[in-house]
């Protein structure tokens, strides 16, 4: 064996090595089962084939846009008073298309300056456009809408990852799904009732503690009517949670500020706990900016009423007997441990900045799974070993070379997997058994041409050269058209396609490798023994 | 061995015949997209609810079909799942709502619908999650320990496994559990669970929107790969073998999708990945061939093209054919032995091959030559040809 050969071998052997090491690791024990155990480590099982809850999200983004310009319509308003503005109205024209318009009416013209630089100044992401009759629209700019959009989703994925994570499922996938949807996909391998983990997601947990000025009251007719057929400017009217208060009945209504003294936001930490009744609570410690403001808003209403709202909801309503620093409890009549634990999980875990809405569920039974890994496994071992037994007998001492290379073609792909952490699906196995088909056909159309070559008359070391430099341009041009059709398929497809658009373009990538270089090698060798003129086998 | 000796058919002299039955296809397969069958979208493209359901014993669709008329169910389709061994039945009802409640609807629905005789206030145990399990071990504390989470888990999802991956999904008697469970725990739980005579196995449901969003995707993708692949020929040969070559690809994903039309086999997500893939493979043959024409026109100058394109036929013939043997056994062996979640994708891919090979011989290389002979014609340079060949 000459140099040039050893080095080469030994590059083989090396590889070899390496992608073993890539699929089992240091197993613990070298039987099947330690081996199978070995490798599932390393090489995940995707959703479909060990069974689990996929969901997709749509967070309502529109929400955030809400939020964000309510808030400026404030600003506008407290700004407007402040500098002795007159305006008639400041208003949401189309709140659920166009969620960011901000319409004023009413401003004199001599005020233009003044309007222009309170936007400026204060309301930088809005871009402020006159209208007719003293009126003008404001609108959030573009990029920061998107901004603002995307900020939502992001916040969104990292407030359910913590209250995934909260819940112990292991190895979730929680990641933005879609191209410019305001999507979240979630996997949730080996939970089969999603029923649970569905509400705890998609809890927003808006917590706010409000000044509670009037309530219950039965209906909002009779809100209205105690105040006269008029709300106060500053006051709104929300529905009582249905665990309020045991003995009412049917939904009850609250009168409570608009402002809220302190939000989720300034909460520390929440545990559950019990109430002075016995009963499950949830108890919260706020933080020390959150703590000042919160004693500052119960220092100036001593004898008034709070109320702790949850999702626009009033939880409970509280006589305040004296300040307040950091601490506050939520409880209500019929709140459940699990309840109380789930709530303060929740909270913990932060609000979720915009609702979510489910769009698709898929619950996969791990029996389901355990079938189809057989049934998959099962056909790739019956294809490989036909397509095996077919090279052998057809090219004979030439397919020895193609089945070397076809196993190594797989180790590789298997080893590619367990490096990149790549998760196996079943359109994945299929992969597999797909790229064995297509790795013979770099092995068959290089043999065609050899053998054509030595019918033409070309010694044996001659027609293997001409035929590995005349195949490897078409392998380069067929390998590279499937790479780009796999990479499409990355980036549109999801979940299980993926997983087949990675495993093919991994086995090709590792097909280039063993159907030209190491099948060169072994053909080189072969030569390398033989006498000047004697017949090859292919 | 050799099955292939120096073939020598005359291909292009048979290219009306190949006209004719590709074009019998394809209008086949249109015509039943228009008018017949549409394009049978599965559940992962028009929503929908989806719910595989393992029986215990043969299923009696009849039985289903009025039980879940009773609660309330009409617009649903029922059909067998699998081999008949294994007792399983696809039910897909048109629920296209997208709120939360209306996709949890339907699975509870079909369950409620299933339960026939269910005992007043006992818990299926074939359809109970490990948590529902968990909860009333919790209570009730078979084995003295006092509520011990750790433990109840463990053992309610030491359950759970056993029917699901022991038992296939349902559990047929009590006493089965009494194996890997201890008896007493059993006791316990026959007092609060019955057992119905079937499982869910499988859930999908699918809103509207993502249904819709997907299809563009699927065509988006579709396209995109045909563009890719335009680009790199036009690159590599001269536009009008990328042209050729988009053209076969797209006559074969007709005929292949047609198929389905044809035969009313749905559509989902992992048939879009095998028609994708069949688009790399039928390239993958033309580009073969191809390959071989610009080499012959380099060392055969004088010879007529068609004469050429017949040449390089049939020098490949043999590499072509046996590609095509082998990779058609090993999705032969997808389709009969990879079970029912694989059928449609390998259905797509064990047309496709035959369709991709018979088609780059019979449809791209007859473009290449019907161009020089209409560039000819027009009375232009007979052909600009590969001039990157490398």
């Amino acid at each position: 064996m000459n140099k040039n050969l050893l080095y080469k071998s030994v590059l083989i052997i090396g590889t070899l090595i390496v992608f073993l090491y890539g699929i089992f690791g240091i197993p613990k024990s070298f039987s099947g089962q330690g081996l199978l155990s070995a490798m599932t480590e390393r090489i995940h099982l995707g959703l479909d084939l060990r069974g689990g809850t996929h969901l997709i999200l749509q967070v309502q983004v529109n929400d955030a846009v809400k939020v964000d310009s309510d808030n400026a319509a404030e600003v506008l308003k407290e700004q407007l008073n402040k500098r002795k503005i007159a305006f008639s109205e400041v208003s949401k024209p189309d709140p659920d298309n166009n969620p960011d318009h901000i319409a004023i009416k009413g401003v004199p013209a001599s005020s233009r300056g003044d309007l222009m630089s309170i936007v400026n100044e204060r309301l930088p992401e809005y871009e402020i456009t006159s209208g007719a009759n003293d009126s003008w629209n404001l609108a959030m700019k573009p990029q920061a809408l998107a901004d603002l959009k995307n900020r939502a989703v992001t916040q969104a994925i990292e407030t359910i990852r913590n209250r995934i994570d909260a819940l112990g499922v292991s190895e979730p996938t929680i990641q933005e799904h879609g191209l410019g949807q305001y999507q979240i996909l979630v996997q949730l391998p080996g939970v089969d009732d999603p029923a649970r983990v569905k509400d705890i997601m998609q809890s927003t947990a808006m917590l706010e503690i409000k000044q509670s000025l009037g309530g219950p009251y039965p209906s909002e007719q009779a809100a209205l009517q105690d105040k006269g057929g008029i709300l106060p400017p500053d006051a709104i009217l929300l529905p009582g949670s249905n665990m309020a208060r045991a003995g009412d009945e049917g939904q009850a209504w609250y009168l409570v500020s608009r402002v809220s003294a302190v939000s989720g936001k300034d909460l520390r930490d929440a545990q559950p706990s019990r109430d002075q009744n016995g009963q499950p609570s949830v108890s919260f410690t706020l933080t020390g900016e959150g703590g000042q403001r919160f004693y500052n808003f119960t220092t100036a209403h001593v004898n008034d009423s709070l109320a702790v709202v949850l999702d626009n909801k009033v939880q409970e309503v509280a006589n305040i007997k004296e300040p307040i620093r950091d601490r506050g409890e939520i409880s209500g009549g019929r709140m459940s441990e699990q309840a109380s634990k789930d709530l303060s999980m929740i909270l913990r875990s932060g609000a979720l900045p915009a609702g979510v809405k489910y769009l698709e569920e898929r619950t996969v039974g791990p029996s389901l799974g355990a079938d189809s890994i057989h049934a998959g496994v099962r056909a790739a071992v019956i294809g490989m070993l036909a397509v095996l037994v077919f090279m052998l007998v057809y090219y004979r001492g030439a397919g020895v070379n193609a089945d070397v290379a076809l196993i190594l073609n797989l180790i590789i792909l298997l080893g590619f997997m367990g490096y990149f952490g790549a998760v196996l699906t079943l359109p994945g196995i299929a992969g597999v058994i797909l790229t064995v088909g297509m790795g013979v056909d770099s092995n068959v159309l290089i043999f065609e041409r050899i053998r054509e070559e030595l019918r033409n008359g070309k010694t044996p070391p001659s027609a293997v050269d001409q035929g590995f430099s005349h195949a490897w341009i078409t392998i380069v041009d067929t390998h590279v058209t499937t790479i780009v059709s796999a990479a499409i398929l990355f980036i549109f497809g999801t979940g299980p396609v993926r997983g087949f658009a990675t495993t093919l373009t991994f086995g090709l990538l590792a097909n280039l490798f063993t159907a030209v270089f190491v099948s060169r090698v072994i053909f080189d060798y072969l030569l390398s023994r033989k006498q000047r003129g004697e017949a090859l086998s292919i | 061995m050799e099955f292939f000796r120096n073939p020598n058919i005359d291909f292009l002299g048979k290219k009306w015949y190949f006209l004719a039955f590709s074009l019998v296809f394809s209008v086949a397969g249109v015509l039943s997209m228009l008018f017949w069958h549409g394009i049978p979208w599965g559940v992962d493209f028009r929503g929908g609810t989806l719910v595989t359901v393992k029986f215990s014993h043969t299923p009696d669709e009849n039985a289903i079909r009025a039980a879940m008329d009773r609660v309330g169910l009409h617009n649903f389709k029922i059909q067998h799942y699998g081999p008949a061994a294994n007792n399983e039945e696809l039910i897909d009802l048109d629920v296209r709502e997208t709120s939360e409640q209306a996709l949890d609807r339907g699975k509870t629905e079909i369950i409620n619908a299933l339960q026939t005789n269910a005992p007043a206030g006992k818990h299926d145990l074939n359809n109970a999650s490990s948590l529902t399990i968990k909860n009333y071990l919790m209570e009730k504390d078979p084995l003295h320990v006092g509520a011990d989470d750790q433990k109840y888990t463990a053992l309610a999802q030491a359950i759970v496994n056993f029917r699901d991956k022991a038992q296939g999904g349902v559990l047929t008697a009590f006493d089965q559990l009494k194996g890997p469970v201890d008896p007493t725990v059993v006791a316990s739980l026959q007092d609060g669970f019955f057992l119905s005579d079937f499982g869910v196995r499988d859930v999908a449901i699918v809103g509207p929107q993502v249904g819709g969003q997907l299809r563009k995707q699927a065509g988006l993708a579709t396209l995109y790969s045909l563009a890719g692949m335009l680009v790199y020929l036009g690159f590599r040969f001269e536009w009008i073998y990328g042209l050729a070559a988009v053209v076969t690809v797209f006559h074969d994903t007709l005929i292949t999708v047609g198929a389905f039309s044809l035969t009313n086999t749905e559509i989902s997500l992992t048939v879009i990945a095998a028609i994708l893939t069949l688009i790399g493979y039928s390239n993958n043959d033309t580009i073969v061939v191809f390959d071989r024409i610009r080499e012959n026109i380099k060392l055969m100058r004088r010879e007529k093209l068609s004469e050429i394109v017949n040449r390089s036929i049939n020098q490949t013939l043999s590499r072509t054919i046996l590609t095509a043997g082998l990779t058609f056994l090993t999705v032969l062996a997808l389709y009969l032995f990879g079970g029912e979640v694989l059928h449609g994708f390998s259905l797509a891919l064990v047309i496709g091959i035959l369709i991709g090979t018979y088609s780059s011989i019979a449809i791209a290389a007859p473009i290449l030559v019907a161009y020089q002979d209409w560039r000819i014609e027009k009375g232009k340079r007979p052909m600009a040809m590969p001039a990157k060949a490398k």
